[in-house]
């Protein structure tokens, strides 16, 4: 019925939609989606680099990420500018030297609209093998420091009390981000993951009372963005990356009704 | 080594800079278990920076801590929940640890709040929330409780029975408790030791002892000073407005 690469796309945005709706959580919860849009952006350096060097990109694109990231807490520390200066800084200029080498290397034809806005086309049979391989691993470390990580996002002085350790639960997160941005960038594109992450979660933040319900109305609100983005994608020939956020924001809009529908039950 | 295993935490002179100011130096106590000790001093004077350099919140202190348990259980003097996090009292509980269901309903009972379990902790009042702490406080069961100012908001009758449920836990749990309160009165009755702190260890020892203390009496002044020495006897009468002694 379908084409092969369409079930590839298919498996593997509900594969990302699995990491990205837990993760995406923590990133609402913990106020970090600029954090977010700057480890994405990075990526760009990530990917061209891979190109020149012949290297994996999703494994480039994570340490590039990572990289970003250390260079931001150490920025922070010595510096007096407000952070989301510094997150600027490092989105912006960590893109355009992405650019400025894609600009050199003329000798290799760049889809750059493919980049940021992703591709569904462009996974291949490795894209899943990642995937399958780096989300559950993802999965399985946000689980091992979810306690500490979940204590400290609701009061750090709590956590650090009763000996939670999360100065290590937070270190072990960023890394977190950077993996999930390195294997979802070829799907939803580098310019549209921070929507990834944030949107359904936001939507499950409007109709979930507890934090693990968050969790799983998350992880189906990105489930359920894939399937619809993707058969829009296909049918009108769209980028899968903003149709898949659309299809995210759509269902956003559709929370919306029900916070009406509880206050009005409240009044 | 026996003596050594009863005590909990030891902190020997220690102090915490921060910005080139001193916020508390040169303190030296230790909590052992099943004894409460109460920081008393003036607002400013260190009591909340001494409780969190016995827990390990401060990195960069002077002096030395020896923690020798990590069950410990924290009541901060100020907490600031995001309320971008859904969190019920249930989620809240468990926060540090996973405990049984039947510890959960047992805490908040105790104090006063099972009633509020499934609510969301962000509609609870300040009282409500502060019996909500504790409870979490002592439904894991430590070895060490470190409470800053638990009873703050709650009302009055409340306050007594929490103090009075304080000191029942002490006993029972034989837990060390690090208490910080400006209320003289309920305090001091079930307190073991008293450290008076005002930058610096004012002075230190028995209720008793710290009432008759002159630096104390200068730092609170004579009526203070009274308040702790009225509990030098049992009391098995009471004082009325008009000075008069009525059997109980």
């Amino acid at each position: 019925m379908f084409d092969d690469f369409f079930i590839r796309a298919l498996v593997a945005g509900l594969g990302i939609a699995i990491v990205t709706g837990p993760l995406g959580c923590f990133i609402i919860w913990r106020r970090l989606s600029y954090f977010g849009d700057t480890l994405a952006h990075s990526a760009l350096l990530g990917v061209t680099l891979a190109y020149s060097l012949e290297f994996n990109i999703a494994l480039s694109v994570f340490i590039i990420s990572s990289f970003i990231a250390l260079i931001l807490i150490d920025l922070q520390k010595r510096t007096n500018l407000p952070g989301d200066a510094l997150l600027g800084l490092l989105a912006h200029s960590s893109l355009a030297i992405g650019l400025v080498v894609i600009g050199f290397l003329s000798f290799i034809r760049f889809d750059i609209m493919g980049l940021l806005f992703g591709d569904i086309l462009a996974v291949t049979i490795d894209d899943l093998l990642i995937i399958g391989i780096g989300g559950p691993l993802i999965l399985l470390i946000l689980k091992l420091i979810w306690k500490s990580l979940f204590a400290s996002t609701v009061n750090y002085e709590l956590a650090e009390a009763e000996g939670l350790k999360p100065d290590r639960a937070k270190a072990i997160f960023t890394i977190l981000m950077a993996g999930v941005i390195a294997i979802s960038i070829k799907m939803v594109g580098l310019l549209l993951i921070t929507g990834m992450l944030i949107i359904p979660a936001a939507m499950a933040r409007n109709v979930s009372s507890s934090p693990q319900s968050m969790v799983i109305y998350s992880i189906l609100g990105g489930l359920l963005s894939v399937m619809l983005g993707l058969f829009v994608s296909l049918e009108f020939n769209t980028s899968s990356g903003p149709s898949i956020i659309a299809a995210a924001l759509f269902l956003f809009i559709l929370s919306l009704l029900k916070i009406k529908q509880s206050i009005k039950l409240k009044n | 080594m026996s003596l050594d295993q009863k005590i909990l935490v030891k902190l020997k002179d220690a102090g915490f800079r921060l910005n080139n100011k001193w916020l508390v130096k040169g303190v030296s106590l230790q909590i052992e278990k099943g004894k409460i000790v109460t920081l008393i001093g003036p607002n400013g004077s260190g009591k909340s920076t001494t409780a969190k350099i016995a827990l390990g919140i401060y990195k960069n202190i002077k002096g030395e801590v020896e923690k020798y348990t990590d069950k410990v259980g924290y009541v901060p003097q100020k907490i600031s929940i995001d309320w971008t996090l859904p969190l019920r009292v249930y989620d809240f509980m468990v926060l540090t640890e996973n405990l049984k269901e039947g510890s959960i309903n047992e805490a908040l009972s105790l104090t006063g709040v099972i009633h509020l379990k499934n609510k969301n902790l962000g509609d609870l009042s300040g009282g409500e929330f502060q019996r909500v702490l504790l409870a979490r406080a002592i439904s894991k069961k430590p070895d060490l409780l470190v409470l800053d100012e638990p009873v703050q908001g709650v009302d009055f009758t409340g306050e007594i029975a929490l103090y009075e449920l304080i000191k029942n836990i002490s006993e029972k749990l034989n837990c060390g408790i690090l208490l910080i309160s400006h209320d003289l009165h309920t305090v001091m009755s079930a307190t073991d030791h008293v450290v008076c702190l005002n930058g610096h260890v004012c002075c230190s020892g028995s209720p008793i002892d710290v009432a008759r203390n002159n630096e104390y009496k200068a730092l609170f002044g004579e009526q203070a000073s009274q308040i702790l020495t009225r509990y030098e006897h049992r009391h098995d009468h009471i004082h009325t407005n008009e000075g008069e002694i009525k059997k109980n």
